[in-house]
């Protein structure tokens, strides 16, 4: 047996004090392999030892949640006897030093932690974000990184038959040495199919399903809770593998399984593997898990005990069966062509025991790791802030060019490039998908449809954590409005820095914390979710980026676009012109790619009226009284307003309007709670927005093919749409596709 | 009438051409296990879309050996129609009952998304509803679509009326811009297109039907039948 040294233990990446508190909870030294068991339950990605005590301010319950936080995912109740299971997670590492395998692996966690519950997943959005790709020292490197995350996801859903149906996609520099790999699943079954991950039943068998056990993916955990460095380039063997057929015959056998109704329990083996799915269905049980490694299917020879607890191998499930029905349950992984094997039994005694060929090699409680992990109060202080208050005055040269350079941007062309990668199809449920404001799935045999959306915006946080997180609350709740849904309940996926630096530490708290109080305001609580820290690279970190993915239900209906329809229909403003001063315009599109820097602060929040902004559009949209539906975001109204003129009949808009904004604020300033519409019926859209006291201007009407925009007396925009819509369409190919893409220029 | 929907390791629109037919087009609709040395009483088979076998080897080739590929070659041999869409086409071409073979996008990308398709013969059982020359909005949602075969292959499916439909924006590079074909019997349709994801006005179209009600009508004995209206 290796003797642990403290180098072993700075090895596993624990520190002196959280070794002499394995000394306690043990009362000797751990073996080798307790020690790995040890590092991989307590390291940040698993245990949240930096996050925990401040998860707690965010709200985790309504009447709707079924399941909140610390199962494999939130479960919330839609109506007839239908519930929904949905997360997001990370993979930003594996992302980094393997981007096909790591995106894809991604795709694969999510959806497992999806179906282990029972359900069947029917719905995958991704928040993707990549350094730039027109930087001359990086942009060859992130082109390579864009295309690999964006084949993976493809790979891995399209094979596995799961729709990709929407998210989004940014590029910064912030991001260059640290993309992000956000993946949302969402699943669907009735209330008498939630299967938990609990060991119950003394006695009763223990099942590994799936594919064998090999030695990819040792300390993926670790890994994902350390700063990258030059050698993390030399980790990429702990990036697994996927194989979405694997997963699909894995998914199809589980849900046939759990038909038998001889399965207890059930969890996948996602980080730490074999570890944390025996120690936390023991531990969520209170029992005790015993297990033999000579039972588990291997695919390498000569494996430890050490390499067989801490593999991260993919497609693998561990199960408790009831004791006399496992033939049952054996049969149906036996049609399904996947390896089932008993490989040990729950006991009552509370104690993760594994053995190798009988001996035992490691015996630690499951609670000790499960739910002793250090908690760190880690110190805070202000939030990093880079950025300068003051930024330069702001005069366009001309707007039309600064509209077409806005929506060639990375962040505001269209997405195609990379969503018809995706098949967002399959199933046949798909009402809205990539492109609409919000994904809109029907639920068959139900009048239910659920909307969906994922919204982050690292730039407004890292101006203000607290206000940037509220922003993004409410946009991700506008935008399931747009389409019509209520927004009930969210995930949150948390991507920062190093949390042991105070004032990045900071960062994460005021974003929970103001997290905390837009889910609270909007009644969408947080049912789980994932905490990914330490994403700096060479010591520069990330903005920090917290996403949400909120879910909505709605009646089943056709869907109303972003897009105008018809032309001579008259287009409203809800909401008004909005405000913005020279600190609030610092941290717009505009700012960012026209004036080359961004400054200041985000734009301001007014959560009654965004709120009633809401009540309103829903309304309007759920009694058809518009033809068209769009939230003036990022970019402003100018972008916005385009955007409604690229449908496939290239519908334009001819806009008068009259506001004492500057030029350049009116059309490109980000206040938020505004939302643009086109229709027949321009009363019932006065009417509503009368009733719930919010702003609604006729600023003009569709007309075909053009785009015109004044102000008072002066003209500030009068283009073809096709001129701006082949900018905006054909972009992101450009970008991907051009080796010596010109950097674009600072004014 | 009554349609069977194998189902293979890896399938993954069986659900979907089982709805399509048994809920937008109100027929009866079964799965049939990939080990199943028989078809049952189908009247036609459905081919779904996928990955069988997880598109080991090449798309299509281990599925051809399955226990119900024998079963469907007789059922072919007899008369009986076959419907293979995007995998289920694959399959087919594998299995030797089509001809030709369906190799990587021009692009190298999966592609999806909806484009129109002209329908280039009604002189068959799954065509025969739809106008000569009418335009199809139908999806596709393939890595591998690209439709290649000899110059001889090609010249002898025209002359012989045997394209059945043909990409009007042709993203994969199929060869004479081909989605899809019949086989000799004209008992047989592959096409790389989803008509099942076609069959819905929720889903943005019902031009798919069209296909799958003229196989229903075809049985049923009324060319002319309507288009049954879809529900949810």
């Amino acid at each position: 047996m290796s003797t642990i040294t403290p180098d072993v233990i700075a090895a596993h990446q624990l520190t002196q004090s959280e070794y002499d508190k394995i000394l306690r909870l043990l009362g000797r030294e751990p073996t080798f392999t307790e020690l790995g068991i040890f590092s991989v339950m307590w390291s940040e990605h698993c245990s949240y030892k930096s996050s925990r005590i401040h998860l707690k301010k965010l709200p985790t319950q309504s009447k709707r949640v079924l399941q909140g936080p610390g199962e494999n995912a939130g479960i919330i109740d839609i109506g007839d006897g239908v519930a929904i299971a949905f997360k997001i997670e990370s993979h930003n590492h594996p992302s980094f030093i393997e981007p096909f395998q790591g995106a894809a692996t991604g795709v694969g966690g999510i959806l497992r932690d999806i179906f282990t519950m029972g359900a069947r997943p029917i719905a995958v959005m991704d928040a993707l974000r990549f350094g730039r790709l027109d930087d001359p020292r990086t942009g060859d490197r992130n082109r390579r990184i864009v295309d690999g995350v964006v084949s993976g996801i493809a790979h891995y859903g399209n094979c596995f038959g799961v729709p990709t149906v929407g998210g989004e996609c940014v590029f910064d520099e912030s991001y260059d040495g640290n993309p992000l790999v956000n993946v949302f699943a969402l699943g669907v079954f009735r209330h008498d199919e939630i299967f938990y991950g609990k060991a119950t039943g003394v006695g009763n068998p223990v099942i590994y399903v799936g594919a064998k056990t090999g030695r990819d993916g040792i300390h993926g955990a670790s890994m994902a809770s350390a700063e990258f460095t030059e050698a993390s380039k030399q980790k990429r063997p702990n990036v697994q593998v996927g194989d979405p057929f694997m997963e699909k015959l894995l998914l199809e056998a589980c849900l046939e399984a759990m038909k038998t109704g001889a399965i207890v329990g059930i969890q996948d083996m996602g980080a730490a593997g074999l570890t944390s799915s025996s120690c936390e269905m023991g531990s969520r049980a209170g029992t005790g898990v015993e297990i033999d490694m000579q039972f588990v299917p291997q695919r390498e020879t000569g494996m430890t005990p050490y390499e067989i607890m801490l593999s991260e191998s993919q497609e693998r499930m561990l199960l408790v069966a009831e004791r006399g029905r496992e033939d049952e349950v054996l049969r149906v992984f036996g049609k399904w062509g996947l390896d089932a094997v008993a490989i040990g039994e729950v006991k009552d005694d509370g104690m993760l025991r594994v053995k190798d060929r009988g001996k035992v090699v490691a015996e630690i409680s499951n609670r000790a790791l499960a739910d002793e992990a250090p908690v760190y109060n880690r110190p805070y202080t202000k939030p990093l802030r880079t950025a300068p208050l003051h930024g330069p005055d702001v005069h366009s040269g001309d707007l039309l060019a600064d509209l077409k350079r806005l929506l060639a941007s990375g962040d505001l062309c269209s997405k195609r490039w990379i969503w018809e990668q995706y098949d967002h199809q399959v199933r046949t449920n798909t009402v809205a998908g990539p492109g609409a404001e919000a994904a809109v799935i029907r639920i068959k045999g139900t009048p239910t449809s659920v909307a969906m959306a994922l919204d982050g915006n690292g730039r407004y946080c890292a101006l203000d954590p607290r206000e940037g997180t509220k922003l993004i609350v409410a946009e991700c709740c506008r935008n399931l409005s747009v389409v019509g849904a209520d927004p009930v309940a969210a995930t949150n996926n948390l991507n920062f820095g190093n949390p042991e630096r105070p004032e990045i530490m900071a960062q994460l708290v005021e974003s929970i914390e103001g997290m905390a109080d837009a889910c609270r305001f909007f009644e969408t609580p947080i049912t789980g979710g994932n905490v990914s820290l330490y994403n700096e690279t060479l010591g520069v970190p990330i903005h920090p980026t917290p996403v949400v993915g909120i879910v909505g239900t709605m009646p089943t209906a056709e869907p109303i676009g972003i897009e105008f329809k018809n032309d001579g229909r008259d287009v409203i403003l809800l909401g008004g012109y909005g405000a913005s001063d020279t600190e609030q315009f610092g941290s717009s599109q505009y700012a960012n790619v026209i004036a080359g820097c961004v400054w200041g602060t985000p734009p301001k929040l007014d959560m009654n009226y965004e709120k009633r902004v809401q009540t309103t559009i829903r309304e309007l949209v759920r009694a058809r009284a518009v033809e068209s539906a769009h939230d003036v975001g990022e970019g402003g109204l100018a972008v916005a307003l385009a955007e409604c003129c690229f449908g496939r009949d290239e519908i334009g808009v001819e806009a008068r309007m009259n506001s004492a904004l500057s030029k350049e604020f009116l059309l490109f300033h980000e206040g938020p709670s505004r939302v643009i519409v086109s229709t027949g019926n321009p009363e019932a859209v006065f009417e509503a927005a009368r009733k719930n006291s919010v702003e609604a201007i006729r600023i003009g009407a569709t007309l075909k093919s053009r785009m015109a925009v004044s102000n008072q007396t002066e003209t500030l925009l009068d283009c073809a749409v096709q001129e701006l819509k082949d900018v905006w369409e054909n972009s992101l190919e450009h970008l991907l596709h051009s080796p010596h893409h010109t950097p674009v220029s600072v004014e | 009438m009554k349609f069977g929907v194998v189902v293979f390791p890896g399938s993954n629109c069986d659900h979907d051409a089982w709805y399509a037919v048994s809920q937008n087009l109100q027929q009866q609709a079964e799965f049939i296990w990939h080990d199943s040395p028989s078809l049952g009483d189908v009247d036609a088979v459905i081919l779904p879309g996928g990955f069988s076998y997880g598109d080991y080897l090449r798309c299509g080739a281990i599925a051809k050996f399955s226990p119900v590929m024998s079963a469907i070659k007789k059922f072919v041999a007899g008369g009986g129609p076959v419907l293979g869409v995007c995998n289920g086409f694959q399959v087919l071409v594998e299995a030797g009952l089509l001809p030709g073979a369906l190799v990587r996008n021009a692009g190298l990308k999966f592609i999806c998304r909806t484009g129109p398709v002209r329908v280039e013969t009604t002189d068959s059982i799954f065509t025969h509803q739809a106008e000569n020359g009418q335009i199809l909005q139908l999806p596709i949602a393939h890595g591998e679509g690209c439709y290649i075969a000899d110059q001889e292959t090609l010249d002898r499916l025209e002359r012989e009326d045997r394209v059945a439909l043909r990409y009007l924006d042709n993203r994969n590079g199929s060869m004479r811009d081909i989605a899809g074909i019949l086989n000799e019997g004209r008992n047989v349709l592959g096409m790389m297109p989803h008509p099942e994801r076609a069959a819905d006005p929720l889903m943005g179209g019902t031009d798919g039907l069209v296909i799958l009600s003229s196989l229903a009508g075809a049985y049923a004995g009324h060319a002319a039948s309507h288009s049954p209206a879809s529900k949810i």
